[in-house]
């Protein structure tokens, strides 16, 4: 088998003693960085970026502590969710509604042991599903021109509108915001400057870092100051023992499974990512096996549902990143921004051309996997231990972190303060229920969506009916329309719950997945 | 009624950024699209969604007191302060004072704060200068 053999190369690269330590150290500060709620995947993805490039690492290196950082906060998210009902990201948002009952019936241990280990299912089984599912992809991404991958950006923009927000306008809105700033710098293809208004620093455009860093860590610091009470982060949380019982294990085998699913389908969309992942695991979970009404009353089911669910999501979201070069989530959009930087195109040559990266990279993710376990389970009493340090202390050192990062990148003190713009933007679109992911998407696909349609232009010699002009480019076309209207049409309801839910909890700033 | 301000600043923003859009110099040589269109097309997007908020705005959003108001305008101003001192007086003394401000806002007494703010400068300074050898600002003192 071809693939074996290329997880074994895989397998050689990744088992040095630098890329298993960069693993080690990515997996500790992913679960951190999901675990303390304000701090989610795709800002402490972005806050390490600097760190990544300072450190002079190659891309494999690079993408290896980055990965471990992500797959890392997927699991660190329920930590207080079950401890504190507060989702340490938005992706464990669904784990609070039956976690924190368990911790309230003195089941503290045993839901962190459960969703530990369902995460691991969900994650593991997912890497399979990369290793299996994205050559496949990169077969069909060959045959793809400048207007497929047009039409595939506007698929990706679609479906990120229509499926993850709230209403539709405000995310049309964010992503023309993000694409609108994406256009400022100097025009690629014939060096014109383009809203630059003159001023110097604007000629390399905005860095998308700085938007990042800026639109996600910085506002948090704002909607911090608005509601913090000065209490602190953790109450004493006593975990007696941190194990799962056999019998609950084998209850919620059925669960993992179907998380696992589809988690997995919900990741590969593009757009959709780890939130929609755990919430229709969840809901699926609730809707076949609430025969007795014991969801949301501490059911083990619905909380190894929505972890095998977000896991398997993040996984599943490195297929499109990967195998087509378009992101589907806002985490997978920042790890992509990283490779262009550094100088790798993702998408199907990347296979052929960089294999190492790619083989090297999926085989880091299982051995990263392992490491979660061990530190989510067996270690989880160090994150706890962390929790408690009150919001008062932290905040600060997280804003103070960002403008390290920053500072780190470009040493420009025009850069700290378009970051704290974005922070001020940022705060009010939350306030507005704007997303964000949407926006973030803009500025990084921005330049590469509008260089593909122009490519397309100057083959057809300006002719637009190229763009529609493979059963490829109707297909994709076709997908990104029923991707953006039928959630118009079907989604009222589901979207209605979710918000009703999303009501329901303690009102947590959230940061993208 | 936010909604409505916010569609109604979008849509004025969008129109001028088609107008500056349609400002854009094409050189002699330029492929058949160029760089105008997709501003263009982008602004016209930004515009329709805008007038969609105006006209069909959510429900209010809750919005802070006033004190919190100044609580995060006055955060800003000590951003703003430090990103200006970074390169006058170096690293250290610029993060322990803004940290120490901003863990003051967020509810820790004075003295707490003031604490929190050298311990978290001296704490990235040692992680992140003497560990990972990130360059941070230096200031007269060497630090």
């Amino acid at each position: 088998m071809d693939i074996f053999s290329n997880l074994a190369d895989g397998f050689a690269i990744a088992l040095t003693w630098q890329n298993l330590a960069l693993a080690l150290i990515g997996c500790f500060l992913g679960t951190l960085i999901g675990a303390l709620p304000g701090l989610g995947p795709t800002n402490g993805v972005a806050i390490l970026i600097p760190l990544a490039f300072t450190l002079g690492l190659p891309a494999t290196p690079a993408l290896i502590l980055l990965t471990s950082v992500y797959y890392g906060a997927m699991y660190g998210g329920r930590i207080s969710s079950i401890l504190l009902n507060i989702p340490g990201d938005e992706p464990a948002l669904m784990t609070t509604l039956d976690g924190y009952p368990m911790t309230k019936k003195g089941q503290a241990g045993e839901a962190l042991a459960l969703s530990g280990i369902a995460s691991f299912i969900g994650a593991f089984f997912a890497t399979w599903g990369l290793v299996f599912l994205a050559p496949q992809l990169v077969k069909v991404a060959l045959l793809f021109g400048p207007a497929e991958y047009f039409a595939l950006f506007t698929l990706a923009f679609a479906t990120l509108a229509g499926v993850a927000a709230q209403n539709q306008a405000k995310a049309v809105l964010a992503a023309a915001l993000g694409l609108g700033i994406a256009m400022i710098g100097v025009d690629h293809q014939t060096g014109v400057p383009r809203l630059t208004f003159g001023e110097i620093h604007l000629y390399d455009g905005i860095h998308f870092l700085v938007a990042i860093v800026g639109l996600f860590a910085i506002s948090e610091v704002f909607l911090f100051l608005e509601h913090h009470d000065g209490k602190s982060g953790a109450g004493k949380s006593v975990l007696s023992r941190i194990t799962a019982p056999l019998s609950m294990l084998a209850r919620t085998t059925g669960s993992m499974a179907r998380g696992t699913a589809i988690g997995f389908v919900a990741g590969v969309l593009p757009g959709a990512g780890a939130s929609l992942g755990s919430f229709v695991a969840y809901t699926v979970e609730k809707r076949l096996k609430d025969k007795d009404g014991t969801f949301g009353k501490g059911d083990p089911r619905g909380v190894a549902a929505p972890e095998a669910g977000n896991n398997a999501a993040a996984g599943g979201a490195l297929v499109p990143m990967l195998a087509l070069g378009v992101p589907g989530s806002g985490t997978t959009a920042v790890l992509l921004a990283m490779l262009m930087a550094l100088n790798i195109t993702p998408g199907p040559l990347l296979f052929t051309q960089r294999p190492d990266v790619v083989w090297g990279l999926i085989a880091a993710l299982f051995i990263g996997n392992i490491m979660l376990l061990l530190l989510n389970v067996p270690m989880v009493g160090i994150f706890v231990r962390v929790l408690q340090v009150p919001t008062k202390y932290l905040m600060p050192a997280v804003a103070m972190i960002s403008f390290v990062g920053i500072y780190g990148v470009s040493g420009s003190t025009f850069d700290l303060l378009v970051m704290i713009g974005f922070g001020v933007m940022g705060y009010l679109l939350r306030k507005m229920d704007v997303p964000l992911v949407p926006v973030i998407l803009g500025i990084l696909l921005g330049n590469e969506m509008e260089k593909n349609l122009r490519r397309a232009l100057t083959i057809s010699d300006g002719d637009v009916s190229i763009l529609w002009g493979s059963p490829i480019a109707v297909t994709i076309w076709a997908l990104a329309i029923l991707g953006f209207v039928a959630p118009l049409v079907f989604g009222r309801v589901l979207r209605a719950q979710k918000a009703r839910l999303a009501r329901q909890e303690a009102i947590q700033p959230s940061s993208g997945d | 009624m936010s909604d409505r301000v916010f569609g109604g600043v979008c849509l004025l923003l969008s129109v001028l950024y088609i107008y500056f859009a349609m400002q854009i110099q094409v050189g002699f040589v330029s492929d058949p699209m160029g760089p105008k269109a997709f501003p263009v097309v982008v602004g016209t997007a930004l515009g329709i969604a805008s007038l969609y908020l105006l006209l069909k705005p959510d429900p209010e959003p809750l919005w802070p007191q006033l004190g919190r108001l100044a609580e995060i305008a006055f955060s800003i101003v000590v951003m703003v302060a430090y990103t200006y001192a970074l390169p006058q007086f170096g690293f250290v003394v610029s993060t322990t004072v803004a940290a120490a401000l901003l863990s003051w806002r967020l509810g820790a007494t004075p003295l707490a704060a003031a604490i929190a703010g050298i311990c978290i400068a001296v704490g990235i300074f040692v992680i992140f200068r003497m560990v990972l050898k990130l360059s941070l600002a230096i200031g007269p003192w060497g630090f």
